[in-house]
């Protein structure tokens, strides 16, 4: 009976372990885990709060900002045309800055190197309009991170941490969103956790935000002491998010409940 | 407290009394203090919203004994090193807990008690 029972908890842990990730036909944003109403007021543009943001972003872009008094489009031109696609592409390895930076770090570069301008604080109304705007230029873009071997240690750093338990719940993030989304968490379905819609409008929030605002959500329900905004963890995080949802269609900016 | 592990189970109250199951049917159902139905469903037809990630708590006191669920409870750990079930006495193992949580079990003796003497009365 003993050995029988032990070898019972044996077969049960190589279960466990070998829970594995979602197989790329059975991906699905969290747009299909949404109720028909919340899918409406993203779909139309004159129902999601998101596109407030985005003209907001819009209007930045056309703005000359700092000391050489250069605007976005001062370089990029239109954005409908220059910007399609950038969102899909970060976090991405960045030349300058030696390091992978996430799209609110690629914008705040910009602002210093080439319009001398102050960088715009994490989640604020100003980073989150800029971010949203590009991003909304991205929307049915599929995600498409480079094979960068100068990104290789960021992505490997996020799976880990994407995987790894933490806080005083014990919790991963693989936990919930590869073995049991579709599932109900105290009542709400569990999404497969894909970064397709950032920066997005949540209900809960009532507001903007980005990814990273997201994640430490999830790190405070866990427990854990969040990463800070723009950490190296978030970056690289973010970055195996992203990669994980590789070819998924963009849907910046999204609404979640 | 210490506790005694002996097979599958920890047979002696951590306080040394039995619980109260009033009070542990209330952390059981506190979506702060026990969390418990956000992993688990259970014969509790007011609260709309249950977890389905883990077995039902209906007949748990059917099928374990006070000595069982008390493990169950204290460090599920010890019976499978992969279960999503939080130790609820136990603080080590774990990495990076918010600095309100550090140095702190998530329930207390007594309250561990409140709810093995709940669980117990589940039966089918």
């Amino acid at each position: 009976m003993k050995i029988g029972a032990a070898l019972c908890v044996l077969l049960l842990s190589v279960i466990a372990v070998h829970a594995a990730e979602i197989a790329t036909a059975d991906r699905k944003s969290g747009f299909e885990f949404m109720g028909r109403d919340t899918q409406a007021m993203q779909t139309d543009d004159t129902s999601n709060p998101g596109m407030l943001n985005v003209l907001d972003g819009g209007a930045l872009w056309e703005r000359p900002e700092g000391a050489d008094k250069k605007a976005c489009a001062s370089c990029h031109g239109d954005a409908s045309q220059r910007m399609k696609g950038v969102a899909a592409r970060y976090p991405a390895f960045d030349a300058t800055a030696g390091q992978v930076v996430d799209l609110g770090q690629r914008i705040n570069l910009c602002r210093r190197d080439h319009q001398k301008a102050p960088e715009l604080a994490y989640e604020s109304r100003d980073l989150l309009a800029l971010s949203a705007f590009v991003a909304r230029q991205s929307r049915g873009q599929p995600i498409a991170i480079a094979d960068d071997a100068r990104s290789a240690n960021a992505l490997m750093q996020g799976r880990k941490l994407f995987n790894e338990r933490m806080g005083q719940l014990n919790l991963s993030c693989a936990i919930c969103h590869d073995d049991n989304w579709g599932q109900k968490l105290g009542g709400t379905s569990i999404p497969q956790g894909h970064p397709n819609g950032y920066p997005l409008y949540r209900l809960e929030w009532q507001a903007m935000g980005s990814l990273q605002r997201r994640l430490r959500n999830c790190m405070i329900g866990m427990r854990a002491e969040p990463f800070s905004y723009g950490s190296s963890e978030f970056i690289a995080l973010e970055l195996f998010l992203m990669q994980r949802a590789q070819g998924m269609a963009m849907e910046s900016p999204a609404v979640r409940p | 407290m210490p506790f005694k592990v002996e097979g599958d189970a920890i047979q002696r109250s951590l306080t040394g009394q039995p619980g109260d199951p009033t009070e542990g049917r209330r952390i059981v159902i506190s979506r702060q203090t026990g969390l418990c139905l956000l992993c688990h469903s259970g014969p509790f037809p007011d609260e709309r919203f249950q977890g389905t990630l883990a077995p039902s708590l209906a007949g748990a006191g059917t099928r374990w004994t006070l000595g069982q669920l008390r493990l169950r409870l204290v460090d599920g750990r010890r019976l499978n090193p992969d279960t999503i079930m939080p130790s609820y006495y136990v603080l080590d193992g774990v990495v990076r807990v918010a600095p309100s949580f550090a140095a702190k079990t998530i329930l207390n003796a007594a309250q561990i008690e409140d709810v093995v003497a709940f669980l117990s009365t589940l039966r089918d």
